[in-house]
């Protein structure tokens, strides 16, 4: 708007990922810090998806830190069955128009053009996300053309550096959404969490071999060896439905949560947004864990997520 | 305040909201200058320490979680008192006295008034060289992401910094005694000036509440 924005950065064609990570994430590089930047603010917070303009005030008002604007939620994606496409402009700026907090949006694996959409729509982060149906069976976007930063799903190191690779500014773990099984959003973790300590601990000499195994660039593999974390921040996600599902995730190493269909597919939405916010907060305190979780009402339903054969999971949608 | 040592202390002890936001970055700041900062979750912890930084974050979800846990009230009685207070960015909305927007209500802790994400959106957010009264040497690289900006300087407020737009010139780094707010984000770089000035006003602070022994201050707090 008023201001100019360094866009030199983004014109770099033609580099492979990792170098031109290597290039753009310099601290100089204003780009990479702004973008990283914000997924910094969202720390300690939670996401919550919400699919009319009235859902997503009554996230803001329990404190969610941003929301993620859908038409369906994984819930209803995964009963409906078809193909889950981008929401609806309109209704993505009805929620834009409706909360002052950021907004987040999905575009569907390798559908660059969704995402030039939801960019001019002026969406604050995009979710290149395995919850819509992949447009592309090979590659995803090349997110350093853009300017609004991007969140990715990861089941381990090797896809959270890919995307990085890509130009993810934030990574979350996969899970299995829609499920309100919280199973697969702690194997990601504990995985992506676990490869980041045996990188740490490895000699140098083995970091080519690990490059190699993981399918990661050989210079962010070399950053995660260097630092013992991921150089973007990185949130759970995929079937927390309680506020003891948060504190799990957050005890166990990530920096903030995602809450799809576990909000507003609980009997109290505007009493389970509240509880799972402060839940994050306080995630290490039992006694204030106990005293957040009395009398929420049911939980979401939910599926056993180990049930699904494996056709039907989302989480192997990302390559 | 019951300290161990009575001895004017050579290092501050600053605490970091830590209910939501980017507290470890600053966290990991004042550790580059010397200072093991806690994570301040809980009000009863604002009397064991000289200054409280509120970190960037999400203003509307730290408003509701202060109010939520309490903190209102023991906040402002430890600034009144001389604590000293630093806002970035979200911070900078928190303790506001007012806000352009109807929502959040900020605390009133310092006399500016704030228009939150004042440049735009995400994609309008920016990096940019600022010259900051105080600071010397190079001018400081300064983060604004989603950033406020302070659209009326109270009486007594020092403007340590401003940006130039298409009204004009405004404040986005302001003082006023022991309290500071910025607009941008020095926790995001590796510039540790600001947080030294921050560390010189919680010393200036603990000394202040040293010097008067604790039976001498009873109901009669020291102001700075």
């Amino acid at each position: 708007m008023a201001t100019t924005i360094s866009s030199s950065a983004t014109q770099t064609n033609g580099t492979r990922g990792a170098q031109r990570w290597k290039e753009m994430s310099k601290p100089e590089v204003g780009d990479w810090r702004v973008k990283g930047g914000l997924a910094q603010m969202l720390k300690g917070g939670v996401i919550m998806d919400v699919v009319t303009p009235d859902q997503a005030k009554i996230a803001e008002d329990a404190g969610a830190v941003s929301v993620m604007a859908l038409e369906r939620v994984p819930s209803d994606i995964r009963r409906d069955g078809g193909v889950a496409r981008m929401s609806d402009p309109d209704l993505i700026s009805g929620i834009i128009n409706a909360v002052s907090i950021p907004v987040m949006a999905k575009a569907r694996i390798g559908h660059f053009v969704e995402a030039q959409i939801l960019e001019a729509l002026g969406v604050d982060y995009c979710d290149e996300s395995e919850v819509l149906t992949p447009a592309d069976n090979e590659y995803h976007i090349d997110k350093w053309q853009y300017k609004m930063p991007y969140v990715c799903g990861a089941r381990n190191i090797g896809e959270a550096l890919r995307r990085i690779g890509e130009g993810a500014a934030m990574i979350r773990t996969k899970g299995e959404a829609g499920t309100g099984d919280i199973v697969h959003a702690v194997t990601h973790a504990r995985q992506i969490l676990g490869d980041i300590r045996r990188l740490q601990n490895m000699p140098t000499e083995e970091l080519m071999s690990a490059a190699r195994d993981f399918q990661a660039p050989y210079e962010l593999v070399v950053e995660v060896h260097r630092t013992g974390k991921l150089p973007v921040v990185n949130f759970a996600a995929g079937g927390i439905a309680t506020p003891a599902d948060a504190a799990l995730l957050m005890q166990i190493g990530v920096e903030g949560v995602f809450v799809g269909s576990g909000i507003f597919k609980s009997s109290n939405p505007a009493k389970m947004a509240d509880a799972i916010v402060r839940a994050t907060t306080h995630f290490n305190d039992p006694d204030m864990l106990a005293e957040i979780s009395r009398g929420l009402g049911t939980a979401m339903p939910g599926i056993e997520a180990n049930k699904i054969p494996q056709a039907d999971q989302l989480q192997t949608r990302g390559w | 305040m019951n300290r161990l040592n009575g001895n004017a202390p050579s290092r501050p002890r600053i605490g970091v909201l830590a209910l939501q936001g980017d507290f470890a970055e600053h966290i990991h700041m004042l550790g580059l200058i010397g200072i093991t900062a806690v994570e301040v979750r809980k009000v009863q912890q604002l009397s064991e320490i000289d200054g409280l930084i509120i970190p960037g974050g999400e203003s509307t979800t730290i408003v509701k979680l202060l109010t939520r846990f309490d903190f209102i009230d023991g906040l402002r009685s430890q600034v009144e008192s001389g604590m000293a207070l630093w806002g970035t960015c979200a911070g900078m909305i928190v303790i506001a006295r007012e806000l352009t927007d109807p929502y959040p209500t900020p605390l009133g802790l310092i006399d500016i008034g704030v228009s939150r994400n004042y440049f735009g959106r995400q994609v309008d957010s920016f990096e940019q060289e600022l010259v900051i009264k105080g600071i010397e040497g190079a001018p400081m690289q300064a983060v604004f992401i989603r950033a406020p900006i302070v659209n009326d300087v109270g009486v007594g407020v020092e403007t340590l910094a401003s940006v130039q737009n298409g009204v004009g010139t405004q404040a986005v780094a302001v003082k006023n005694g022991r309290i500071l707010a910025t607009s941008f984000h020095p926790e995001l770089t590796r510039d540790t000036r600001l947080h030294e000035l921050f560390v010189e006003l919680a010393t200036e602070a603990a000394n202040d509440r040293i010097r008067i022994s604790p039976d001498i201050t009873e109901g009669t707090p020291s102001q700075a």
